[in-house]
């Protein structure tokens, strides 16, 4: 691969780089000789810590229910934020200022305050002024919790992707006598939607990340919750760490490529307008879609 | 109205959460800018290890790393970063070092996406008056790149800011944790929640706006 940063390297930059490479290696080397030497001291590389994992039973009892109760949330809280986000990203476009005003202060309010506080607030607000179970109470909350969030941060795509529409399209539709309504639901969103879907998608990764704080903070049996249990039962912290780490990664990387495969798709298909969003057009450019409060307090992906 | 405040500080783990903040801030900034640097530079074992990392790293929850550095680093290993005693100390250091881990990846990928904005030319004229890849990357590229990049970064500090709340899971008295112990012991949830709310508000809004404002004006004209 050749960059612009530095040429095509001749024979004394490729002397250079072997040496950077093995001091490097050797480098890295160390350091996991270093964690494995204290792997080891520790007893976390003994076979019965590990052996666990090759039976059917801390999947069935733990890891899988864990997952899917992690997946649960995650899901349902995309699907009840979506439509919610599509509203209140709307509404910040519309030519009424008393429309527009309000639905711009909840959607920076709650993208600028922090998941954990929504959550733990959900929590005690059910236990105190609903008659939701116990059990049901933490997936209550942690739904809850994610969908106000994660609701104000799709507006702001849905919002960005459709002024990322040409203009014409606005026009044309005007032209042939389509109310303000019809323009948005049959011509502006439709195409909105498919441009969104890699920041969407995206977006889901940053949800399935959320879902650990409930089981840390207000006990929602997700995959973090059941390593503690798992741990509690087999006393094997540091590997049951590393596999429930592997199954975040295999899944969020999953969705990862899935997002980037959707925006090469649409980057190369004919038919539409070429507008693609991904969560790094939100991202990067809050100049653009900030709005009037401008905080950007997104972050989408972080 | 407010009575209920008595006998909570507030104000000191809101102080907590600055303090994270600032030091987790700085420290994902410098190792992010080396993993960066890593991510572009002419040694493919680099760049491959920084792709790895920033990989790795994104897909896993904050509050996985958070609280492994608490149940893992420091119980199994005992890595106490110099606080074995002091558990405060000892919750407090972990929390950064974990947050700077997860961050730096982020920093990583803006600071990536800055280097992509400097226009070929610019590099090309370091290569061509006889800069090496490090002088390149240092004074011509990096500069330019951290300019463009300020509101990208800004994102970043600000999701730091409400990621602090996480270090909550690992018992470092901010103020999440100590939100949670108020609402579940006073009956004015509302309002506790009203306070600290309004305590992120402000944190993050300022953020917001001030890095937005230095950042278009300092953006290179172009």
């Amino acid at each position: 691969m050749s960059s612009v940063l530095y040429d095509t390297p001749g024979p004394n930059a490729k002397r250079r780089n072997v040496v950077l490479s093995v001091v490097f290696v050797a480098l890295l080397a160390l350091v996991l000789w270093w964690v494995w030497q204290k792997m080891d001291d520790k007893g976390q590389l003994k076979w019965s810590l590990w052996q666990p994992f090759t039976t059917s039973e801390a999947w069935t009892t733990y890891l899988l229910p864990g997952l899917g109760d992690t997946l649960k949330a995650a899901a349902l809280a995309m699907v009840i934020a979506l439509p919610l986000g599509a509203f209140f990203g709307i509404s910040r476009m519309s030519d009424h200022r008393w429309v527009r005003v309000p639905a711009g202060v909840v959607v920076e309010f709650f993208r600028s305050i922090p998941v954990l506080l929504l959550m733990l607030f959900a929590n005690e607000f059910y236990a105190r002024s609903t008659n939701v179970t116990t059990e049901d109470r933490p997936l209550y909350a942690v739904i809850t919790a994610l969908v106000l969030y994660n609701a104000s941060v799709l507006a702001e795509v849905v919002r960005a992707g459709i002024l990322a529409l040409p203009r014409g399209q606005t026009e044309a539709a005007y032209a042939i006598g389509l109310r303000k309504g019809q323009t948005m639901t049959s011509i502006l969103l439709p195409q909105a939607v498919t441009a969104m879907l890699p920041a969407i998608v995206s977006q889901l990764v940053v949800i399935v990340k959320d879902t650990a704080l409930g089981g840390v903070m207000i006990g929602y049996t997700e995959l973090l919750n059941s390593r503690s249990t798992l741990a509690a039962n087999y006393a094997n912290v540091i590997p049951s760490f590393i596999v429930v780490a592997i199954i975040f990664i295999i899944v969020n990387f999953t969705l990862t490529s899935f997002a980037s495969w959707l925006e090469g798709r649409l980057r190369r298909s004919k038919r539409g307008t070429g507008a693609v969003l991904t969560e790094d057009t939100v991202e990067v450019n809050p100049a653009a879609v900030g709005g009037a409060f401008g905080t950007g307090a997104g972050g989408t992906s972080v | 109205m407010f009575d209920f405040l008595q006998g909570y500080d507030v104000l000191g783990a809101f102080w907590m959460t600055v303090k994270l903040t600032v030091l987790s801030a700085l420290g994902s900034l410098v190792w992010g800018t080396l993993l960066a640097a890593m991510r572009v530079s002419p040694v493919p074992l680099m760049r491959g290890f920084g792709t790895v990392y920033v990989n790795i790293v994104r897909n896993i929850p904050l509050t996985v790393i958070i609280v492994f550095t608490s149940l893992g680093l420091a119980d199994i290993f005992g890595m106490t970063l110099g606080a074995a005693n002091d558990f405060k100390a000892q919750g407090f250091r972990l929390a950064i070092l974990g947050l700077v881990g997860y961050h730096a990846a982020f920093v990583c990928e803006s600071l990536r996406s800055g280097i992509n904005t400097v226009p070929l030319g610019q590099a090309e004229a370091a290569r061509a008056i006889g800069l090496s890849f490090g002088q390149t990357l240092r004074l011509i590229v990096l500069p330019q790149a951290f300019r463009s990049v300020i509101g990208p970064l800004a994102n970043v500090l600000i999701a730091l800011t409400k990621n602090t709340t996480v270090a909550a899971a690992i018992g470092v008295a901010e103020a999440a944790y100590l939100m949670k112990s108020m609402i579940e012991n006073e009956a004015q949830t509302l309002l506790i929640g009203a306070v600290f709310a309004f305590g992120f508000v402000v944190l993050t809004l300022p953020t917001g706006l001030i890095l937005g404002w230095l950042g278009k004006r300092l953006a290179v004209k172009r």
